[in-house]
């Protein structure tokens, strides 16, 4: 998923601060999952937006919205009819909802309330870390499927830098060394003898050398 | 002047806070008024939005009263609950509330005694702050506008 966390209130308050009527709307997806911008933290940051500008003599009007995915058009349309009554949006979705709400809303001012982090999964309740850099061509396969490009702090491909120690990476101890993951996890499987192949230079046009990436599926296009 | 009488929201859990709360009163055992009682099955089921939405609507402190820690009907309800309470807190710091109008605080069901004394403290620990600053705002919007004076 999506990883997202939510902007300090300071930040949100100064983009709207002259504004009486906001929609804020959030996404039910990966930023549900992330507690960053669901339905729940909706509720919470309408309650403390409404605490802050009553305490300082203001009156705010807020719509609480959250849409099935805020990256979709069809689902983003559903702001149409309430998009007039406000002076403002602010979108708890990650980046990609954000423009998707600019995107169909011209003539709307548009602020975020969460700063998109990164590819990841939960490892537990309330922890999320980085699991996939979205390279565009994946190494998985060659990697007893861990990825040296999300998860090494060097994004080397051939083996551990000189900064491994005690399976830890030099950045910080908090930090696994990947290529102390991935020995391990080719040794479980019987097949360490994949450490010894070569992995190429990586081609990052793939990544975002070639600029900003496009899917087109033809059978699927309109 | 005036007395400033807060209003304090108790969230108080039916296995514990709320049969203590029960027990004080069967001792006799006074304790402020002030405090309204809202009975939850466990002190895991209040909701951060539940903490803002009390001081929101003018509540000017709020209590969520759970187990002993170990205690909790439902294991570790009251360990989450905690962590709400310190997570909210954070929020009211941002905006400038004072995190202290929100506490958690645990007892068991035989605990009136610590009920009472409880709900006594953080009621005089409430006056001393103040009133609710979001409280005073929409009282002040809500009140009619002044009469215009003659000179």
């Amino acid at each position: 998923m999506i990883t997202a966390e939510r902007k300090p209130l300071a930040e949100i308050i100064d983009y709207i601060d002259n504004c009486r009527r906001i929609l804020l709307v959030g996404c039910n997806e990966c930023v549900t999952v992330c507690a960053a911008g669901g339905r729940k933290e909706v509720a919470m940051l309408a309650s403390a937006m409404q605490m802050d500008f009553m305490k300082r003599g203001k009156t705010v009007d807020i719509r609480e919205m959250t849409l099935e995915r805020q990256c979709e058009p069809e689902y983003v349309e559903e702001l149409a009819p309430f998009i007039d009554q406000a002076d403002a949006v602010v979108s708890m979705a990650c980046g990609c909802g954000v423009q998707e709400v600019v995107r169909r809303f011209r003539g709307k001012r548009v602020y975020p309330a969460v700063n998109t982090s990164f590819m990841g999964a939960a490892e537990r309740p309330g922890v999320w870390a980085e699991r996939c850099h979205g390279c565009g061509n994946c190494l998985l396969g060659l990697t007893g499927g861990i990825c040296p490009i999300a998860r090494c702090s060097k994004r080397l491909m051939n083996g551990p830098c000189g900064g491994s120690s005690k399976g830890k990476c030099e950045v910080s101890t908090e930090i696994d060394c990947v290529w102390q993951l991935i020995w391990d996890r080719l040794k479980e499987l019987g097949i360490e003898d994949r450490y010894e192949e070569i992995i190429l230079a990586k081609d990052w046009r793939t990544e975002r050398g070639g600029g900003p990436r496009k899917i087109v599926r033809e059978d699927l296009a309109q | 002047m005036e007395t400033f009488e807060p209003v304090i929201v108790a969230f108080c859990c039916h296995y514990c806070a709320y049969t203590a709360a029960d027990m004080a009163g069967t001792m006799r055992l006074d304790y402020p008024a002030n405090v309204k009682i809202v009975r939850v099955p466990c002190s895991g089921k209040v909701d951060p939005i539940h903490m803002m939405k009390a001081l929101e609507l003018g509540a000017d402190g709020v209590l969520v009263a759970g187990c002993l820690e170990g205690d909790c009907h439902f294991k570790t309800g009251n360990v989450k609950a905690a962590r709400r309470v310190t997570y909210v807190q954070t929020q009211l710091e941002e905006i400038g509330v004072e995190p202290q109008r929100l506490a958690m605080v645990t007892m068991s069901a035989g605990m009136g005694t610590r009920f009472a004394a409880i709900a006594n403290e953080f009621t005089e620990q409430i006056r001393k702050l103040g009133p609710n600053p979001v409280a005073a705002a929409r009282k002040a919007q809500a009140a009619p506008a002044p009469v215009a004076q003659v000179n």
